[in-house]
């Protein structure tokens, strides 16, 4: 076995299954049980699935500080297209309740696909705008499930 | 007999024309899916959901079950032409496949592919239709503690059995299990892990979390290691129809395959890539042509998709029968039962019987439309494989959205499949599988359900599960499973040392 410095991203992954155990937890705690069910009660199914996630992630956090899951290492994070498809996700949750769907999807579509290295922005809006609007109809006018309506979805 | 006239029943049912048509899409959008890298039937299935409040359980069904063989057979087609697999099933028909399209015999690789995963599929669609009766006979005798040890078996199976570590899948597995109990506890009324939050009340939805794991996370994946540069797609190349010699090559493979991707798929051990593994090195043992493995032997692409083909047919066993998912997609088409009011278990074939066997019927349509799909438009698949990863990106997250918010409108909703995309990317990023997760959410509280009622009819009694000859067995199959493999190996090296 060759020696291996932990990967300091394993190690927050380890602590953060621990919070999130820990978490559970504290939520476990917290569910009343009545007495009549005291014995199988809504909070010993809980209290199996957080403790065993508790002692998952303790064990994962030793294996990621001696020396490592002994995954291949991951390249360089590429910050650049990460932020643009961040920024797209986020841009559609604020639209979409808002100015509606179509605006909403024209946006993630144009900054996902610049993250992915697209080069003509204009076309993308043209090919998000066509698409968002053939899934708007489809979906809310032939199947009748509402997706989102806003401002340009009321004239059509 | 009784079980022909059941089948002859279920063709009535799936030779109508509504239900030909749900085929026809469910088998296109399946080999649609299949082919473009990114999507698969989970996601797919997933995205679907919806429509269960739209159209009856047997079109439902019959359009996810399309869905999931025809990602099967689309699959083949990239792994062949892009080497890229399309799903993780086709990762070694690439191998040979890729090998075949680069030496020019691109046509007969698909051939091989399409007609192995037609015979392949249809034998294992009759060894369903012929076993499953037989396992709801014996499912039938299973009480509440045995149905716990079983789920049990099949937790160990997909979190600990597969994948590169047992750790890091049984902590996927307890993320799902602990998604799973949010919500309101159907036996107590009490809310659990909702922090409080109107939102939770009703629990999280499948199709956020799966769409979170399958699109939000795996874009989120590429963006941090965005490739430079293009694949190559290879061209058509070779008649597509089989020679005598690949014919002659073919045909014991594609039924080996269909002999070892059944059983692996129906027992809760499956997955569908251990069979195609075995398959190919099984072919490489066999064949008397061992030096051409690695340069584009055919009976490499024979059996391995005639593998990946018979288990996702296998898999459909234990989902009807017994209720138990073994693979992400099956554990949606659970929860679409779930949102029908069904049941799936040994009592689906009584109460749901033209559901059931119109559904199996209708697996044997859908593999003859996929042959015909499969090969004589396999220009439209390759067309489909051209469409430039920006777009396919940004046009998958605009999927996603729908299948998010259109569930009930609720920007909440889409932040939790974000929040969900986020862990799902660290996941992906420290290779934990997915898989595990997924199954956990769905199949957690039906264990939940079973372990409860046992303990009640035990009074509490924890031992009630080792106490019972056969809950007992289940256990003892899952400390197998789970230390086995690993005993095995200290074994091998402890012999290996003194040796």
């Amino acid at each position: 076995m060759r020696e291996r410095r932990p990967v300091a991203g394993e190690v927050g992954a380890s602590i953060a299954l621990i919070l999130l155990a820990l978490a559970a937890l504290w939520q476990t705690s917290v569910i009343p049980v009545s007495p009549i069910y005291a014995r199988v009660g809504p909070a010993l199914f809980p209290w199996i699935a957080s403790s065993g996630l508790l002692l998952i992630g303790l064990l994962l956090l030793v294996q990621a500080l001696r020396g490592g899951f002994g995954v291949e290492r991951n390249p360089e994070i590429d910050w650049r297209a990460t932020a643009w498809v961040a920024a797209g996700l986020a841009a559609n949750a604020a639209l979409i309740g808002t100015a509606g769907f179509v605006f909403a999807a024209v946006a993630l579509f144009a900054a996902v696909a610049r993250g992915f290295g697209s080069t003509q922005p204009v076309r993308d809006l043209g090919i998000g705008a066509v698409i968002a609007l053939a899934c708007y109809y489809g979906f809310e006018k032939l199947l009748g499930v509402n997706i989102g309506a806003g401002l340009l979805e009321g004239l059509i | 007999m009784e079980t022909l006239a059941a089948l002859a029943g279920g063709f009535a049912t799936a030779l109508t024309p509504t239900h030909l048509l749900f085929a026809f899409a469910g088998c296109f959008l399946g080999t649609a899916v299949g082919v473009l890298p990114g999507i698969g039937p989970a996601l797919t299935v997933a995205l679907l959901l919806p429509i269960t409040f739209q159209v009856p359980a047997t079109s439902a069904f019959i359009l996810f079950a399309g869905v999931y063989y025809g990602a099967m057979y689309g699959g083949s087609t990239t792994s062949i032409l892009l080497n890229t697999p399309g799903e993780s099933a086709t990762i070694i028909t690439a191998l040979e496949g890729h090998r075949m399209a680069r030496a020019g015999r691109a046509g007969p690789a698909l051939a091989t592919a399409a007609i192995g995963s037609f015979v392949a599929g249809t034998i294992a669609t009759a060894a369903l239709t012929f076993f499953a009766p037989v396992v709801v006979e014996l499912a039938l005798k299973l009480g509440p503690a045995e149905y716990f040890s079983l789920m049990v078996v099949a937790f160990v199976a997909v979190s600990a059995v597969l994948g590169a570590s047992a750790l890091r899948g049984l902590a996927s597995l307890f993320l799902g299990l602990i998604l799973g109990i949010v919500g309101i506890d159907l036996q107590t009324g009490q809310p659990r892990f909702t922090f409080g939050m109107i939102e939770f009340l009703d629990g999280i939805e499948v199709t956020i979390v799966a769409v979170g794991l399958f699109a939000v996370a795996e874009t989120l994946h590429l963006a941090t290691r965005r490739k430079h540069g293009k694949d190559e797609i290879l061209p058509v190349q070779g008649s597509l129809w089989l020679s005598r010699e690949d014919w002659g090559r073919s045909w014991k493979p594609w039924l080996r395959g269909a002999c070892l991707g059944f059983p692996f798929g129906a027992i809760p051990a499956g997955g569908s890539e251990l069979p195609t593994f075995l398959s190919y090195y099984m072919e490489r043992k066999l064949s008397q042509r061992p030096e051409e493995f690695g340069r584009g032997a055919i009976e490499g692409v024979a059996g391995p998709e005639a593998a990946n083909n018979a288990s996702a047919a296998g898999v459909l066993m234990p989902m009807l029968t017994l209720g138990l998912p073994t693979s992400v997609t099956a554990a949606i088409m659970l929860s679409a039962f779930q949102s029908y009011g069904i049941q799936p278990g040994p009592m689906l074939f009584q109460t749901q019987g033209e559901l059931v066997w119109g559904l199996i019927a209708s697996l044997y349509v859908g593999n003859v439309m996929l042959l015909v799909l499969n090969l004589p438009l396999v220009g439209l698949w390759v067309r489909i494989l051209t469409i430039p990863t920006p777009q396919l990106y940004g046009g998958i997250l605009v999927f996603a959205t729908i299948g998010a918010y259109g569930v009930s409108n609720s920007v909440v909703d889409l932040l939790v499949m974000y929040a969900v995309g986020i862990v799902g990317l660290g996941m992906k990023r420290y290779d934990f599988p997915v898989a595990p997760a997924v199954i956990g959410m769905i199949l957690g509280p039906l264990a939940e359900q079973a372990f409860r009622q046992a303990l009640t009819i035990a009074q509490g009694d924890m031992t009630t599960f080792l106490t019972r000859p056969i809950s007992a067995s289940f256990l003892a199959v899952a400390l197998l499973l789970a230390f086995g493999p690993r005993l095995w190996r200290a074994w091998q090296v402890a012999r290996a040392a003194s040796a």
